[in-house]
């Protein structure tokens, strides 16, 4: 059956089980709708993958998560609290909390490897300081030395199994696998409770992507953090993901653990999945099946 | 009838229309990035070392092609004028006349439109790139406002930089008027010297230089706001820089018309004190 979430729950309660929950998410940019009513629930300290065709929205409900874009409607909860309504400075106290990695990096081209893995760092000193002093001061974060700051790239890069030799190199200067990597070590360093990842494997051949698969799992296990993934990668996503989400007409149609999953009756999710090859889906009478057509983006809800 | 004729009326103002709307929309868009770097100039962090590169991208990177071209303007505008003026047997003002010509209008303008072509379209290329790749939305997710970061020390170091180069443009233009009215068009040295002392005003500085604070706003302004919302890869960055130069252009052109209708019927001395 599609999945729906709970009615009648109050999600604006901090939960050991979830740490970001959407109800209700629109947004349209000028004829496209493009969500329409995402309802979401994301698993603390698990690997979260939504998985969907090629313009479904993944990037825009993960740019919704950091506040990047604002929903037309709805109501996103980051720990309990609903990042819809904040301002500036709210948001960015909210995304202290969040690292992400894009599709391409974005690693910024004018800086070297080294300045951009410690970037946040020199912009917010140590994310490790306690906010306010004994007396209830505000404290300001400590800054790191210069030598802090280089053995603390130094540091992510051998986590990262990467040569400590692309330390002062750039960005066009590095591989695709190479360039992954250290926007995941720039995205670390600020000891982030949710890690977003866009698309993380596009591009990479299949040894680079089963590294950047252990790389993942390796980080949500030994930093616990909540990550969250957009794929259409299904070999990657059914390896890593410990809940996947399916998108489909601007609304999740499916989400819940892989094996789950694999036995949906939804006919697309059925294909999408098993067009990849590499995951089998557990049959399904025929009578049972739901065929939903795919709503043509600018077309109303 | 009434069909045909409102037909006609929108192939007529139907584009016209369009283009109001678009034109508005783009002023809009200008003013609330004027208002968002006001309110992020404000807040801290002030991100000195920032600020220093942007300066030395539009100023210091700027200067060799604004002496170069001072020193021609200045020459080009001596050897018009003296040989203009030599038909009124008035060559002896060539001096006075460029200093005029360069203070108020010519220093300001052309080290603006310097500026423009070169650190203008060089910040929308680069808030283009950074825009199509996803590192402007990467700042954002470090929690560092992008307007604050990027948009804030260009603003300010266009404000501060043009200015100085329209400076520099008026005394090497006066060189160059120097070299040619009295090295090659004869016109006396001390004459020439003494008239434009004499014609030249504080008041004339002045307003160059509110001209080239208010250019260098303009400038830096058009040419993030273009950068910053440019889209459609490679050939989204393209036209971004294409705007912010051509909108650059002609800002500045039509701002000095009003700047100086502003400023010869409030603050202008007449020229004869």
């Amino acid at each position: 059956m599609p999945w729906k979430p709970e009615v009648n729950e109050d999600i604006s309660q901090r939960s050991d089980e979830w740490h970001v929950r959407i109800r209700g998410i629109n947004k349209t940019f000028g004829t496209h709708h493009v969500l329409r009513g995402i309802d979401l629930d994301i698993a603390r300290g698990k690997i979260n993958v939504i998985i969907g065709g090629s313009g479904q929205g993944k990037s825009v409900i993960m740019k919704h998560l950091m506040g990047l874009l604002k929903p037309d409607a709805g109501s996103i909860f980051v720990d309990g609290e609903d990042i819809v309504p904040l301002n500036d400075v709210g948001l960015n106290r909210v995304r202290k909390q969040f690292g992400m990695l894009f599709q391409y990096a974005a690693l910024f081209d004018s800086l070297t490897v080294e300045e951009n893995i410690v970037f946040a760092l020199v912009e917010h000193g140590d994310p490790t300081t306690p906010e306010r002093y004994a007396d209830g001061r505000r404290r300001p974060p400590r800054r790191y030395s210069r030598s802090e700051l280089h053995d603390i790239a130094l540091e992510q890069l051998d986590k990262l199994a990467l040569p400590r030799v692309l330390l002062r190199k750039f960005p066009a200067e590095l591989s695709g696998g190479q360039r992954k990597r250290v926007g995941l070590a720039r995205a670390l360093v600020m000891k982030p409770r949710i890690l977003l990842y866009d698309e993380p494997t596009t591009g990479l051949d299949p040894v680079s992507t089963k590294n950047v698969d252990d790389m993942i799992r390796s980080v949500s296990r030994e930093h616990g953090v909540t990550s969250v993934i957009i794929s259409h990668d299904m070999a990657s996503t059914f390896r890593i993901g410990d809940r996947v989400s399916a998108l489909y007409n601007g609304r999740i149609i499916e989400s819940g653990p892989p094996d789950e999953l694999r036995k949906s009756n939804h006919k697309w999710l059925r294909e999408f999945i098993a067009t990849s090859g590499a995951v089998h889906m557990d049959p399904v009478a025929e009578a049972d099946l739901i065929d939903e057509p795919l709503v043509t983006a600018g077309a109303p809800p | 009838m009434l069909q045909r004729l409102a037909a006609v009326v929108d192939r007529l103002w139907g584009p016209l229309l369009r283009l109001l709307s678009a034109s508005l929309e783009q002023l809009g868009a200008h003013i609330m990035l004027l208002w968002n770097v006001v309110r992020w100039a404000l807040r801290p962090p002030y991100r000195l070392s920032v600020l220093l590169e942007a300066m030395v991208f539009i100023g210091v990177e700027s200067l060799p092609i604004v002496l170069l071209i001072s020193l021609f303007v200045g020459a080009v505008f001596a050897l018009q004028l003296s040989s203009a003026l030599r038909t009124f047997q008035a060559e002896a003002f060539t001096g006075a006349t460029v200093g005029l010509a360069l203070t108020r209008e010519l220093a300001p303008v052309f080290t603006s439109i310097v500026v423009a072509a070169r650190a203008g379209a060089g910040m929308a290329t680069e808030l283009g790139s950074m825009r199509i790749t996803e590192q402007i939305d990467a700042l954002a997710t470090m929690a560092v406002n992008p307007v604050q970061y990027l948009v804030v020390p260009r603003v300010i170091g266009g404000i501060l930089m043009v200015p100085l180069l329209a400076m520099v443009f008026n005394c090497i233009g006066m060189v160059g008027a120097y070299i040619v009215a009295v090295g090659m068009q004869n016109v006396d040295r001390g004459i020439f010297m003494e008239n434009a002392r004499w014609l030249l005003d504080p008041n004339d500085i002045t307003q160059g230089m509110i001209k080239a604070v208010i250019f260098g706003l303009a400038l830096t302004l058009i040419a993030c706001q273009q950068g910053y919302n440019a889209s459609g890869g490679a050939k989204g960055v393209g036209v971004a820089t294409t705007r912010a130069v051509v909108g650059s252009f002609v800002t500045i052109l039509v701002l000095d018309y009003f700047l100086t209708d502003i400023w010869l019927t409030f603050f202008s001395k007449n020229i004869q004190n």
